[in-house]
């Protein structure tokens, strides 16, 4: 029987009673603080939840009120959403980095009423909103570092209001226990509001039904033991965090650790050694880049070794995934590499325990993905969605491969519709937007399917590939089909190029605007003696232009004749979130940018050589400023013989 | 603040062959405020922390910590008693990581012996446990975990500037006194400074003796400010006090002169 099927099962803070009976003295959460990992027993877990779930009832918190929590992924923070799905109540996460202004909207329009924050940033930032926020009654604060003098009667400490739980508690035993036996399946669990790449932000309900259903699906094609150590430290607020460290964890009795803090992570992970960790190609590359100039920075000989076993590895990857048998000289090579080279990287990265690694949300360069499984580490791709309880696909171990997503996870239907837009069905597909029944409409059919907006197509083996956003994919002026993402992915595989914006929709070619990467580019200037200043000086480098136009060229030859860069432009400034150019979760917002910088679009097909751009920057703390300034504009002669960039 | 007062100098003097570093000083400083001292260069305030901290030994005059005669105590002896210092120039063991920095500021604290603490076993592992403890709160305090392991010699200027607080405070000081803490900083790091100056005094009750150039901040934290030139005290009050004192207008521009660095 399906744990959904049971009402002894069928809400996370009830699978959370379930652990707490059946292993109370399992690691059912631990977190670092002052140096040393500390832990929360299923039996702990429970206790803080009902507790806090009682504090919260004695705030009058009610069966579908809302909870906002804030902040870096804290113990006590899950606990305050486990806490208000208990008595009935929804979680709302939000990003513990968006400006002020953000937050107002996803607020009023979950209709917050109480606000968890994690410490005193947090408060004030909540604080500035109050007036603005009708529904708000309490800010409960976690850490009440430089809080001792706050007076602002809103605010209550988590202890205190653990503390009213607990009296609540003894005055009326049993309250718990009833208020929990209230949950059912399709309440409402929590609301993640998608980072909204246009417009507004919209809150997705899900509902326990979702949550511990696609945590079960999941479940049943990947190697997840009992007691398993998971990284809680992607943001709260992403749901993708919220289907492990809340329905995977609680589902399959993983233990969830959060790390000390955002600065600490890498050193964390390898303090713990997760057995499974999933992380955004982000991550993937900087720690790519990380091992790169490590690796730099070693004794020749040292460097020499590595390099070696480094280039056995990647032959020996390539000749596997193409099929062909290893010789015996290769196989002895592997072991030895295994032990002077490829197990102590695993070991220095954290990952020497870990059985797989996923990475999703964006596609992962072939040459990263290539040298991470040639050290190996199990890395693979899933595919999900928000409004797909944020997971759809994802590779069996034998299947991995960087250009597709994998299979379906079992139970849910996936197939491309006509217009080659991939929909799916199954239990993961969410109850709707809140308070938007008429975009709901628009999303999932009347027979129950939802659309991802991804524009993709299975491949011979049965693996989803995804192209691009299916309203992205555009068309030359000529009428041939034109998909940015495709184009822009594969001109960020280059380690010099950080984001990458690409048009073509109507025009007669496609150019692309190019964010360098700051550290790469830096380091290379750096080694040919170049001097720079600041972002804006490196970026207006003739010497930087060249090494991008070499690296266009390179991705060009990748691509079809029509689809080429023809011409690109250097940005003088990174594409930040709180310019609102990109999401909390790093995609672009196209139709924005496009906007922003409609006068460079027009030098780009005008023929000029350079263009004036007068641009709003906001700061991380919300100020606003104006930067003027003239960026130049480059050719990448289609078919010119490529440049060696280093 | 209340106003008993946790340290005391009285007519303090110290010479330096012909020059007079500090002359017939007094001051009285509050307990549990922040007490800024400024003044020129040269004018005596480091000199007078010297002191207080008895690196030097005063000529003349006394120094009392709670009712008690320190003016002629080793500077080991006053750190036990409950006055920590920061350095103008930051005195870190470079090659040690930023824990063991902060370890060594709970020395004085520690009582296990040589070969105990060799041994590491009983007391002596409990003790340093409990040192531990103490540190990794300062640690938390200041927001270092990420640079726990690392040595200080790798630090950025103001990473270090901040570690050196955090040693001071290893010691659970009663007084802290700060010498220049935020010299060579940017407006940024000034204000995180600022910032954990002001969470020292209110939230671990820690008296602050500061020497500082930056007016700015002066008189942004500070109860009350004492004026120094060469040698004397020239004005002593709250922030705005000194600000309107015409002695001290004279010292830090001259007379019927512009600009200066205030």
């Amino acid at each position: 029987m399906r744990l959904i099927d049971s009402s002894k099962t069928d809400t996370l803070p009830k699978l959370l009673e379930r652990n707490s009976t059946t292993d109370p003295r399992g690691a059912g959460m631990r977190e670092k603080t002052r140096g040393v990992w500390q832990t929360y027993s299923w039996r702990d877990y429970r206790d803080q939840v009902r507790d806090f779930a009682l504090g919260l009832a004695s705030l009058e918190f009610k069966r579908a009120d809302k909870l906002s929590v804030v902040g870096d992924n804290r113990p006590q923070l899950y606990f305050a959403q486990l806490a208000a799905q208990a008595l009935g109540g929804v979680s709302v996460p939000v990003y513990q980095d968006s400006i002020a202004s953000e937050l107002v909207y996803v607020l009023n329009h979950a209709e917050t009423s109480i606000i968890v924050a994690e410490d005193q940033e947090q408060v004030d930032k909540a604080l500035s909103l109050k007036d603005k926020l009708p529904k708000l009654r309490w800010i409960v604060f976690d850490d009440p570092r430089g809080l001792a003098f706050y007076e602002d009667p809103i605010l209550r400490s988590f202890d205190s209001v653990l503390e009213e739980g607990r009296k609540l508690s003894q005055a009326h035993p049993g309250f718990y226990e009833a208020e929990l036996a209230k949950g059912s399946a399709d309440d409402t669990a929590m609301i993640a509001y998608t980072s909204g790449t246009t417009g507004n932000p919209k809150g997705v309900m899900l509902s326990h039904r979702n949550m511990i259903a696609t945590a079960e699906s999941f479940l049943e094609v990947n190697d997840v033991k009992r007691g398993d150590n998971w990284l809680s430290y992607l943001p709260m607020a992403w749901v993708g965090d919220a289907a492990f460290t809340l329905g995977m964890a609680l589902v399959a009795r993983l233990t969830a650790n959060c790390p000390e803090n955002p600065e600490t992570v890498q050193r964390d992970l390898r303090e713990l050694g997760p057995d499974a960790i999933l992380a955004p190609p982000r991550i993937w590359e900087n720690m790519l880049t990380i091992m790169q100039v490590k690796a730099g920075d070693a004794s020749p000989l040292k460097r020499r070794v590595f390099e070696h076993f480094r280039a056995l590895a990647e032959r020996c990857e390539l000749k596997k995934t193409g099929g062909e048998p290893l010789t015996l000289g290769e196989r002895i090579g592997l072991a030895a590499g295994e032990f002077f080279i490829y197990g102590p990287v695993r070991d220095q990265l954290g990952l020497r325990r870990a059985r797989w690694c996923y990475t999703g949300g964006a596609p992962l360069g072939p040459d990263t993905y290539r040298f991470f499984r040639s050290f190996g580490i199990n890395l693979k791709q899933v595919y999900g969605a928000t409004e797909a309880s944020a997971l759809i696909a994802c590779q069996a171990d034998a299947e991995a491969n960087p250009n597709t997503v994998g299979r379906p996870i079992p139970s849910i239907e996936v197939k491309v519709d006509d217009r080659g837009e991939v929909l799916l069905r199954g239990p993961n597909v969410f109850k709707g937007y809140f308070k938007q029944e008429d975009v709901t409409r628009e999303t999932v059919t009347p027979d129950g399917w939802l659309k991802t907006g991804d524009a993709g197509f299975f491949d011979k083996q049965g693996h989803l590939v995804i192209i691009d956003r299916a309203k992205d994919v555009g068309k030359l002026a000529d009428g041939t089909a034109f998909a940015p993402q495709f184009i822009e992915n594969k001109l960020k595989f280059s380690p010099f190029i950080r984001e990458a914006v690409a048009f073509g929709h109507e025009r007669p070619f496609v150019v692309a605007m190019i964010a360098i990467d700051m550290q790469t580019v830096g380091a290379w200037a750096e080694k040919r003696g170049l001097p720079y200043t600041s972002y804006m000086d490196l970026s207006r480098k003739p010497e930087v232009a060249e090494l991008i136009g070499g690296e266009i060229a390179k991705a060009n030859i990748t691509l079809p004749d029509v689809q080429q860069v023809k011409r690109f432009l250097l940005l003088n400034k990174e594409l930040e979130a709180d310019d609102a150019e990109m999401t909390r979760t790093r995609k672009v917002r196209r139709k924005f940018v496009a906007e922003k910088y409609a006068s460079v679009i027009d030098a780009f097909y005008g023929g000029k050589s350079s263009a004036d751009v007068t641009m709003e920057i906001t700061f991380e703390d919300g100020r606003k400023s104006t930067l003027s300034s003239t960026i130049a504009i480059h050719s990448e002669a289609a078919g010119e013989p490529v440049r060696q960039a280093a | 603040m209340s106003g008993i007062s946790i340290l005391g100098v009285a007519n303090v003097s110290k010479k330096f062959g012909g020059v007079t570093a500090v002359q017939d000083m007094s001051l009285d400083v509050p307990r549990g405020g922040i007490l800024s001292i400024i003044g020129p260069n040269g004018a005596g305030k480091t000199s007078l922390l010297n002191m207080i901290s008895g690196f030097y030994k005063p000529d003349t005059g006394q120094i009392v910590l709670e009712g008690q005669d320190i003016t002629q105590k080793k500077p080991s002896d006053i750190a036990a008693l409950g006055i920590a210092r920061t350095f103008q120039n930051i005195a870190l063991f470079s090659g040690l990581t930023v824990l063991d920095n902060l370890m060594l500021g709970r020395h004085v604290r520690m009582k296990a012996g040589v070969l105990a603490s060799i041994v590491y076993w009983g007391m002596a592992q409990k003790e340093d446990i409990a040192h531990r403890e103490v540190v990794e709160e300062i640690i938390e305090f200041l927001k270092l975990q990420d640079l726990r392991k690392l040595p200080t010699a790798a630090l950025a200027y103001g990473l270090r500037k901040r570690v050196e607080l955090g040693r001071a405070l290893a010691l659970e000081p009663k007084v802290l006194l700060l010498d220049e803490p935020m010299g060579g900083m940017n407006q940024d790091e000034k204000e995180d400074m600022a910032r954990y100056i002001l969470d020292v005094n209110q939230e671990r009750g820690v008296t602050v003796v500061l020497i500082e150039h930056d007016m700015g901040v002066v008189m942004d934290i500070s109860d009350r400010v004492v004026v120094l030139d060469r040698g004397r005290r020239i004005a002593a009050g709250t922030p705005e006090e000194v600000q309107r004192d015409p002695a001290v207008i004279e010292a830090y521009l001259g007379t019927g002169k512009g600009g200066g660095r205030a």
